[in-house]
């Protein structure tokens, strides 16, 4: 349960972060609390780390008149304080508190977790719901990806070799939307059994598939309840059963539903 | 020690410098660079919370967090604290209350409570239970170690 052995470099600047991240065997460093334990359990072997926790910039909540800019640095504990997150991004707000624990939150990253893509995680079912923008860096170009195109499968991202993901952009939450986080787990802090991020008529479970699942509802609750079962096939973790999971997707939806 | 890298860092109190490896964690360079054994390494990924660390005020995972990476930070360690005297309080409340049994849980669940009693506000039961719950008990059932932080933080 020790890491295997590897390089490792904390540059300065961004130029010299993506010039590292390009080289064969690199892997970007954020707070590193999902990247430290695999490396610990050694299901990942990077040759090099390049620390980016030392770029300046990304570590900042902006607020503007257009949408709220985060930076991919900031971290849970940031979001879980900010006023601004609770005022401008309820949905996000809502979901941070489910996020492990403070010593975790303390350190682990919201552009870690989205671009790490485990499909139990609540930040990428945040970012869907909400119509996130992800801002993706590289040596040559800053491109542009809507979130419901970043995430591709279990722990796969649109993310290149040599990419990195700078900064989140979420819309701005206005008065008249309704946002509802719920989600099961067996411990406070564990990993969701099954989750849901709605606003709105947008419905995005985790730990429902392999990347977050989205369903729009709009007309009355018994009609939402038979789609979500008629379409909805959550694998089996270790302790639920997909048919479980099937139910308490169908529970938290009467809950946001009712909420709402 | 082929990626060895220097480090500094300021350890309860003193500066330190050390070569490490990148691979080392924080928590094993403290215990065996250091002999400061006090914190526990038990799961070595993130779960049971035995190796709570101070690092720049915050409460982190020892297991989590690379020697590296505190280049150039603060790190406090449940012996400093309690040198200090930071931790007497809990420490008593712990004793007097029968928290701790084979007390393996005890060093990173007083960090855990510590981080509480800083906030220096009242909590309830079920607020104390949330913020230890990353911090894993296999003797006590939790109820004594709820009582004595309770004790601390709204006594």
């Amino acid at each position: 349960m020790k890491a295997p052995s590897f390089a490792y470099a904390k540059p300065a600047s961004l130029a010299e972060a993506l010039e590292l991240l390009a080289l064969p065997g690199a892997k970007a460093l954020a707070g590193g609390q999902s990247l430290i334990p695999t490396l610990n359990m050694r299901l990942s072997s990077p040759e090099l780390l390049v620390d980016i926790t030392g770029l300046q910039g990304f570590s900042e909540i902006k607020v503007s008149n257009g949408p709220i800019r985060i930076g991919a640095l900031v971290t849970h504990a940031q979001l879980e304080q900010s006023p601004e997150v609770k005022k401008h991004l309820p949905l996000l707000a809502q979901a941070v508190p489910h996020v492990a624990h403070t010593a975790i939150r303390n350190r682990g990253t919201l552009g870690g977790s989205l671009a790490l893509a485990d499909p139990a995680a609540e930040y990428p079912a945040v970012a869907v719901a909400l119509e996130a923008v992800f801002e993706i860096t590289s040596k040559t170009s800053i491109r542009r990806v809507d979130a419901a195109k970043f995430f591709k499968g279990l722990f796969e991202t649109d993310l290149k070799a040599g990419e990195l993901l700078t900064a989140v952009e979420f819309p701005a939450a206005k008065p008249a939307d309704k946002s509802v986080f719920l989600e099961l787990a067996r411990r406070n802090g564990d990993y969701a059994i099954v989750g849901l991020a709605a606003h709105n008529d947008r419905f995005v479970f985790l730990g429902a598939g392999d990347r977050p699942v989205q369903f729009s509802f709009r007309n009355n609750l018994e009609e939402a309840k038979a789609n979500l079962k008629a379409s909805l096939k959550p694998p089996a973790d270790l302790y639920n059963t997909s048919a479980t999971k099937l139910h308490l997707a169908g529970v938290l939806l009467e809950r946001a539903w009712n909420t709402r | 020690m082929e990626h060895a890298l220097d480090i500094t860092l300021t350890v309860n109190g003193t500066r330190v410098q050390h070569r490490v490896e990148p691979r080392e964690h924080l928590v094993d360079f403290l215990r065996e660079k250091l002999g400061l054994t006090g914190s526990h390494v038990g799961c070595e990924h993130g779960v049971c919370g035995a190796c709570t660390l101070r690092v720049d005020g915050k409460i982190v995972r020892g297991c989590l967090m690379l020697a590296v990476q505190a280049n150039g930070c603060r790190v406090d360690t449940v012996e400093g604290l309690s040198d200090s005297k930071e931790l007497a309080r809990l420490q008593k409340a712990f004793h007097e209350k029968n928290a701790l049994q084979c007390g393996f849980c005890t060093p990173g669940m007083l960090l855990a409570a510590q981080d509480l009693v800083l906030k220096n506000k009242k909590f309830t039961r079920e607020e104390i239970r949330q913020h230890i719950s990353g911090n894993y008990c296999r003797c006590t059932g939790y109820q004594a170690i709820v009582d004595a932080i309770e004790e601390v933080v709204n006594g």
